[in-house]
């Protein structure tokens, strides 16, 4: 059977909520059902037929196609099933999401992932600020799962993070992995500053080092850890390209001295 | 006893009566294979009865970097108890004994079984504070430090309640020497087949027993029936040309496995002939009534 697929028509007015598209809250609807699902954001009521062209067919698997950042929610407490993006999403992709595979093909807004508890999502793009990280006044943020960003991300990835691996294959901006609770947050290239910022517990590995480290971060020496070549195996599934960089003698800080200091962030050799 | 001859060697129309357990399975992995078979033996020492070991326990096959959840050369090792709390403890305590403490070693689960036992989940807090668990691909890693770097251990691993104990082999010669070397053939057989470990020295074990003793507070004693210098003092179960008896002792996974490495066992020492070797195959059982596994050995002849 065909994925259900839904073409944009055209960008909408107004940032649109597609939190109901999601295969659990679709299955055993009919096509008009569908088409009168409201997705407004404003008082201005925008139904998914309005903005969307659907073409019906299997619900576990869903297809959205169209460019918009202003398409937000998208994977919402999903738990199972597949959700495709063919181009950008905007904020909160996969939030709460328990279960099933999410791939955007652009970039995504930010809190992408924010108290995810399981499944996957793989960005191609970019993703924002906050991957990973919990909404103002939660206690925290992704707690399961993977996610794999094949491009840069923004700042603050992997905030208040507690379980789960987060792998950024580019860049990440600053304080990635700030507040850690725990989980594993690999970044490939080069972090922005402060990686760490007040982390408690938790693994980040950055393969090219960041542009500037905590002094409240204390050096543990080189090592190769078994336990990183164990990571490097499970990683390897996901992204060549990170397990490399764990393949190798890398140096240990321990920290954020200024919070629990249970933490630990690996950086290569030399810097 | 004997009724049927192949190759020249008797077998007894007789069966192996054994008993279920409940039993699991570790990883050993080491820097190198060597190391990583040094802290399997240490773990597996002094571990050939329930009786007085409180596991049985052994190697089961050594494992390749292809065949090792971290790349590393390792050892499979089977323990067997009787309860699940005895193979929890046995297992705990070996492995924190002989494996935390040899260099470069890891362990993770051998088994998928029906329950998890603790493993990593007890171990870790000989870190003091400085553990920390790792969890990827559904499994939990512990990271224990300790003075070589980091012992990693996964945070449980498999029980089976199908287990089986006491699957066996007598083996009889004409001299001591012929008669260990049947049976070393027979040990080399089963030690192909997985998921079965043979806990006695070398596989082999000499002091066979029976239930009960003239002494009152002793509950086996030694298998007088079998023992070639009481032959004519006692109700013997040899004849004149059987100068010494070898037991293997097998435990398994699964009956099927146990019944596949009596198989294995009986076709080496069948091959090896009379002459060389073994005159006679028999098996050990307490008339059927105690065990529920019976293993005939007419059944498992090649």
């Amino acid at each position: 059977m065909k994925p259900t697929v839904l073409v944009l028509r055209a960008r909408p007015p107004e940032r649109l909520d597609l939190s109901p598209l999601v295969p659990h809250r679709l299955a055993g609807q009919s096509a008009a059902g569908i088409e009168a699902i409201e997705l407004q954001t404003t008082r201005h009521r925008i139904c998914l037929g309005d903005a969307f062209h659907l073409r019906l067919g299997d619900v576990d698997r869903i297809r959205i196609e169209g460019d918009c950042d202003r398409l937000d929610r998208i994977g919402e407490q999903m738990t199972g099933g597949e959700l495709m993006v063919e181009g950008d999403a905007g904020i909160g992709l996969g939030r709460r999401m328990s279960g099933g595979r999410l791939t955007v093909k652009g970039d995504v807004g930010p809190l992408a992932a924010s108290g995810m508890r399981g499944g996957r999502i793989e960005i191609f793009g970019n993703a924002g600020d906050r991957l990973g990280g919990p909404l103002a006044g939660e206690t925290a943020g992704m707690r399961g799962g993977m996610v794999v960003v094949r491009g840069n991300a923004g700042e603050r990835i992997a905030d208040r993070m507690r379980r789960g691996t987060i792998i950024v294959e580019g860049r990440a901006g600053p304080y990635a992995g700030s507040r850690m609770i725990a989980g594993t947050l690999i970044v490939r290239r080069r972090s922005g500053a402060l990686p760490g910022y007040l982390m408690a517990r938790g693994t980040i590995i950055l393969g090219e080092g960041a542009e500037e480290l905590s002094p409240t971060f204390v050096d543990c020496g080189i090592h190769d850890l078994l336990a990183l070549r164990l990571l490097a195996n499970f990683v390897a599934a996901q992204s060549r390209k990170a397990a490399a960089s764990l393949r190798k003698r890398l140096r240990r800080l321990a920290g954020d001295m200024a919070a629990l200091g249970h933490g630990e962030l690996f950086i290569p050799e030399q810097e | 006893m004997p009724n049927l001859t192949v190759n020249g060697v008797r077998i007894d129309d007789t069966f192996a009566e054994a008993f279920g357990m409940r039993a699991t399975a570790v990883i050993i992995t080491a820097e190198s294979a060597r190391w990583a078979r040094r802290a399997a033996e240490t773990m597996t020492g002094f571990g050939t009865s329930v009786i007085g070991c409180g596991c049985e326990t052994s190697i089961d096959r050594e494992l390749k970097r292809t065949q090792t959840p971290d790349g590393r050369p390792g050892v499979r090792v089977l323990l067997f108890a009787v309860s699940t709390s005895e193979l929890t403890h046995q297992l705990q305590t070996r492995v924190a004994q002989c494996v935390l403490t040899s260099p470069g070693s890891a362990c993770y689960a051998g088994l998928d079984g029906e329950e998890p036992l603790k493993l990593g989940d007890a171990l870790r807090y000989f870190g003091d504070g400085w553990q920390i668990s790792k969890r990827f691909a559904g499994r939990r890693y512990w990271r224990v430090p300790v003075m070589d770097g980091e012992f990693v251990c996964e945070g449980t691993t498999g029980l089976t309640k199908q287990a089986v104990g006491g699957g066996n082999l007598l083996i009889m010669g004409r001299s001591p020497a012929a008669t260990l070397l049947a049976a070393e053939a027979a040990v080399k057989a089963i030690h192909a087949v997985d998921d079965v470990i043979m806990p006695f020295p070398g596989g082999i074990v000499r002091s066979g027993s029976k239930v009960g003793s003239k002494y009152p507070k002793a509950k086996a004693s030694t298998n007088d029936a079998y023992c070639p210098t009481l032959k004519g003092a006692v109700n013997t179960a040899l004849e004149a040309d059987i100068a010494s008896v070898l037991e293997i002792v097998i435990d398994g996974l699964t009956s099927s496995a146990v019944a596949q490495a009596m198989r294995a066992g009986i076709a080496a020492v069948l091959k090896l002939g009379p002459r060389k070797g073994a005159v006679r195959i028999g098996a050990g059982n307490y008339g059927g009534k105690l065990g529920p596994h019976h293993y005939h050995l007419k059944e498992l002849l090649p």
